[in-house]
């Protein structure tokens, strides 16, 4: 499991195009937002939490192919899916990179582009707790949905339509943190409900996913 | 008695499916003219609504069909899963756009319901906030079943995407409730409080929510069957290319 883990994270850091790609894309998202709606600090400052809620999660949904993509590409999947190593966890290994290499980046870089859309103080702390306890599930949703399309030639648009309304709860619950947050709200629930949609996506869509890739194995 | 695993063999369904449509297809078009027409000319004009409120004859029985069509897909999912009968995942092959065309109807008269009423076409209200997701979950799930080009793969690959969604799409069900209060009333059916709507229009409103589900089993049988008719084909030409 760990060979597994610094492998791709080796390939993720090295073949490039992983992380610095969905960073450099939320950073134009959120600079493109103020000329779309107008420079007006307190118009900005209210839809902050949403827009970057919604900027990270298209990062996230940007390098989602390549989870399973390459290494099904040059066969690398088949000998991991006869190696020892339950399937389950290749996939919950692979998630996971892909959360280290995409989520916990734009986690780091969410309080930043706060400070352009002019985000009130508070906020930027809820706003990384949202974005780190939510970004997990993301990664998870993800990965099973690249695990429907691996078999797909060209199932990138696919692969988008599948797994953005599978990422409406956590969006709903996590920008709902953020956006208390920010108007210095109470946001346990909101925060426990999106702790509880993570940890039940990281605990059950590993088995789908393994299940799905076993088909795309056949 | 024979058992219902029988009707898994597609001969058997096609002929049960012969048999069985004209009638399902023709006590729709009964209920659903009777209920329409009583609906629409024979039922009063709401006090408050006026005559506006005669959409409900469309509304509530497409959005029953457009909810129950998925748990139909899902429950066919859990069969081919289960017990790999190939009847049983074309059906829900069969279902889905029948199901999504039904959770368009239920959106586009809702918005020309909410137009006099609530003086909007859409509102970001938890029920048709809902329904808009669902119709995505309908989409993916059409879109799956089109790019995947080996049928097998195809059906195990859309019945696991089915489970995952059903569970999302309820989940998103609860969570649109959290994020925002609606307008949209509760429930206008229920077994033991029928006062939620009067009784002269809960009574053409029954008849038309048999006649979707009459209308949505009959769409269904001819789905399938034609679903199984075109693998036949498919299975025939791949023979005499071998040949």
């Amino acid at each position: 499991m760990n060979a597994l883990l610094i492998r791709d994270l080796r390939l993720a850091v090295r073949a490039g195009g992983g992380f610095g790609l969905g960073l450099s894309f939320f950073l134009i998202l959120v600079a493109l937002i103020p000329f779309g709606v107008g420079p007006e600090t307190e118009l900005l400052a209210r839809i902050a939490p949403g827009i970057l809620w919604v900027g990270a999660l298209l990062s996230c949904l940007l390098s989602l192919d390549r989870i399973f993509a390459l290494d099904y590409e040059d066969g690398s999947l088949d000998l991991l899916a006869t190696a020892p190593l339950p399937l389950e966890a290749v996939v919950a290994v692979k998630a996971l990179v892909h959360w280290l290499t995409t989520g916990v980046p734009l986690t780091l870089a969410a309080p930043v582009l706060g400070v352009l859309l002019n985000l009130p103080w508070p906020g930027h702390l809820w706003l990384m707790a949202s974005l780190a306890l939510g970004t997990p599930a993301l990664s998870m949703i993800g990965a099973f949905g690249a695990a429907l399309t691996v078999g797909l030639k060209r199932g990138g648009l696919l692969l988008s339509l599948l797994v953005l309304p599978l990422y409406v709860p956590t969006l709903i619950f996590g920008a709902e943190v953020a956006r208390r947050g920010a108007a210095g709200m109470a946001l346990e629930t909101p925060l426990l409900v999106l702790a509880g949609v993570s940890l039940a996506t990281l605990a059950l869509l590993p088995f789908a996913a393994a299940a799905v890739l076993r088909v795309n194995l056949r | 008695m024979a058992s219902i695993w029988e009707y898994a063999n597609p001969r058997k369904f096609i002929a049960t499916a012969n048999r069985l449509l004209p009638w399902v297809g023709g006590l729709a078009c009964v209920a659903l003219l009777v209920g329409l027409i009583w609906g629409f000319f024979l039922t009063p004009d709401d006090y408050r609504q006026g005559s506006t409120v005669k959409i409900i004859y469309l509304h509530v029985p497409s959005a029953l069909m457009a909810i129950n069509g998925w748990f139909m897909m899902l429950v066919a999912s859990l069969i081919w899963l289960v017990r790999r009968h190939h009847v049983s995942a074309l059906a829900a092959r069969a279902a889905a756009p029948v199901g999504a065309v039904m959770t368009l109807i239920a959106l586009i008269t809702g918005a020309i319901w909410g137009q006099p009423m609530w003086g909007t076409w859409w509102a970001w209200d938890p029920r048709l906030t809902s329904f808009l997701i669902l119709f995505l979950f309908y989409l993916g799930y059409i879109a799956l079943w089109a790019a995947i080009e080996d049928d097998d793969t195809a059906a195990d690959l859309t019945s696991i995407l089915c489970i995952v969604g059903s569970v999302f799409a309820v989940l998103s069900r609860y969570a649109v409730d959290f994020w925002n209060q609606g307008l949209h009333q509760g429930a206008s059916l229920s077994m033991d409080r029928a006062d939620h709507v009067a009784n002269v229009f809960y009574f053409p409103l029954l008849v038309c929510m048999s006649g979707f589900v009459l209308l949505f089993v009959a769409l269904v049988l001819l789905r399938t069957q034609t679903e199984i008719r075109a693998r036949r084909m498919r299975a025939l030409l791949a023979r005499e290319r071998m040949a």
